[in-house]
């Protein structure tokens, strides 16, 4: 499903602040595999993300969906294969704009927009009883604009939106981790819920080891802008947060990293 | 004769000048507030609506054919700044002045076309020689030659054009852009075909008022634009401040750029009555403008009413 094969991408390039990011990684997905993304501060769990969804060009290397090369598509254009949330729950939403008109856009996601109606009576019905699975009750709330809702609110409308035209490729940007201990459960749950009922394919970054370890047929650790550590099937499962930590230690011959890690 | 008694007496001409910048204001609602783009091109798009107009009249086109080439001709000075801000990746503000000023230049040599000198600065319509849509020598009239009756149809046109247009999926998109781009992108919008179309459509716009303006005033001049970023925006920060709360609806939205318009031209009406030179104006205008401009940010600041999260993002 996913094909990413050895990518670079480097940040400010002959400035004291250069950063490499990325450091030659490959990384390949199967259809309906759900991958948990773990790894301290600077990793390159973001910049896997974003190198994904084209928000700039790699330096190096090539990424494909689904058999299609999307190396050098624009964003807005790789947007048709893949949904995606944010960390900032600001950053998934228009907040000027109501909830159905925020849903109309994403149900859009990938087509041409045309002088059609930007959303239309049967839209708002079937918004209706789509909003009803986040269980928040945002379903009787549809001409309200979406900066009135709370943080957990706003995460779990741009999930839905992310879902809503079924992505090839579904990306989670830390997506709770804005959000307070209860609603951040809250929005888990919807996601597992989401992506087991449409079987989507999914690379979720989280900074939690114990999410990391529940979700998910496989798990993947970063460090230093490449993969540490690569654990699915049943080994994933039998996995505990201390068995990661040591792991990752031997694999990248580093200790330090376990508090950042830890800490997240 | 009083004061009061000349204030009222210019009413009906201050009425029809805050049509014409309320059409105007409308295509700078459009950049500023939906797209969250500054755009200065409207100095230049102004003038240059009302010479395309003023020309092809004066060259005896029919005046509704002359006022659809200058819409076409702001269409155009939108798209040059659009470009230049996407295609060139200049920043949307100096992408605006590069097209106003090029359009100074281009402005002079329009007002000449049919002329035997390479430029010419003014260009004067009459009702007498000229076959015009309107002209402000009919203000009081009660018939059918009345400029505001023509405003209030095209004011009414534009804004139900608009109200369609922006709950098509295109209308939608060119909003999500401006609330945000990012999320926008994610959502497949090309946020730069958005922003280029925004501009399109706000100088049309733009330029329409200057056609019509032309006309009514019975002058073109290089100048007419100068300043209107600041009278648009007068508008725009008038009637959101006064009406904001009240108008939820977008067509009512649009519509108080217009009113803002309106009371703009009644203050400038009665301060000229006063004794104000007619070339203080633009002191006065920037300090109305500075003025509403803060107030918002001034509210934010020191009167903080709880659960307004969503204000700091605009700020």
């Amino acid at each position: 499903m996913l094909d990413v094969n050895n990518i670079y991408k480097t940040f400010d390039p002959g400035t004291v602040n250069e950063k490499t990011a990325l450091n030659g990684l490959s990384l390949h997905l199967d259809d309906g595999d759900f991958v948990t993304v773990i790894g301290g501060n600077g990793a390159g769990k973001s910049t896997l993300l974003n190198a994904v969804a084209g928000v700039w060009p790699v330096d190096e290397g090539t990424i494909s969906i689904g058999g299609v090369d999307v190396t050098h598509l624009a964003e807005h254009k790789r947007a048709k294969y893949i949904g995606r949330v944010f960390q900032d729950p600001m950053m998934g939403t228009a907040a000027t704009m109501r909830i159905e008109e925020n849903m109309a856009l994403a149900a859009r996601r990938g087509q041409s927009r045309t002088l059609r109606a930007g959303i239309t009576r049967k839209e708002r019905e079937e918004y209706h009883e789509m909003l009803k699975i986040l269980d928040l009750g945002l379903e009787d709330r549809l001409a309200t604009k979406v900066g009135l809702l709370s943080g957990g609110q706003r995460q779990a409308l741009t999930l839905l939106m992310a879902t809503l035209k079924r992505p090839q490729l579904l990306l989670l940007d830390e997506h709770t981790a804005a959000l307070d201990p209860k609603t951040a459960a809250k929005v888990l749950d919807a996601t597992e819920r989401i992506v087991n009922k449409d079987h989507l394919t999914t690379l979720m970054i989280t900074h939690n080891m114990k999410d990391a370890i529940v979700h998910g047929n496989r798990l993947i650790m970063m460090y230093e802008g490449n993969i540490a550590l690569d654990i699915s099937g049943e080994a994933k499962k039998k996995l505990t947060v201390e068995d990661l930590l040591s792991r990752f230690g031997q694999a990248t011959g580093s200790d330090e990293a376990d508090d950042k890690l830890l800490l997240g | 004769m009083n004061v009061f008694q000349t204030f009222l007496n210019s009413m009906p001409n201050a009425v029809g000048q805050g049509m014409l910048w309320g059409i105007m204001a409308i295509g700078v609602y459009i950049t500023y507030k939906i797209l969250d783009i500054a755009d200065l091109t409207v100095d230049g798009s102004l003038t240059t609506g009302g010479a395309v107009c003023a020309v092809l009249i004066t060259l005896g086109w029919n005046p509704w054919l002359a006022v659809g080439m200058a819409v076409l001709a702001g269409m155009l000075a939108g798209l040059a700044t659009g470009l230049l801000h996407t295609a060139c990746g200049i920043p949307a503000i100096l992408a605006g002045i590069l097209t106003q000023l090029a359009l100074y230049s281009l402005n002079l040599r329009i007002m000449a076309i049919g002329d035997t000198s390479a430029t010419k600065a003014s260009l004067a319509l009459s009702p007498d020689r000229n076959d015009l849509l309107l002209s402000s020598r009919f203000v009081r009239s009660l018939g059918l030659d009345n400029p505001l009756l023509l405003l209030s149809v095209v004011m009414a046109l534009v804004i139900a054009a608009l109200y369609w247009f922006f709950g098509t999926e295109l209308g939608c998109s060119l909003r999500a852009t401006g609330a945000n781009g990012r999320m926008a992108r994610a959502q497949g919008i090309n946020t730069n075909m958005t922003k280029v179309l925004g501009l399109v459509v706000s100088n049309g716009l733009v330029s329409l008022s200057g056609g019509l303006m032309a006309q009514y005033s019975g002058s073109c001049t290089v100048d007419m634009g100068r300043g209107a970023i600041v009278i648009g925006l007068a508008a725009v920060i008038i009637g959101e401040v006064l009406l904001g709360k009240v108008f939820r609806n977008f067509a009512l939205k649009l519509f108080s750029c217009v009113i803002g318009a309106i009371i703009y031209y009644m203050v400038i009406t009665l301060v000229l009555r006063l004794g104000l030179e007619s070339t203080d104006l633009k002191l006065l205008t920037a300090l109305v403008v500075a003025l509403f401009l803060s107030i918002p940010y001034w509210k934010g600041k020191y009167f903080i009413k709880a659960g307004r999260k969503g204000d700091k993002a605009h700020a």
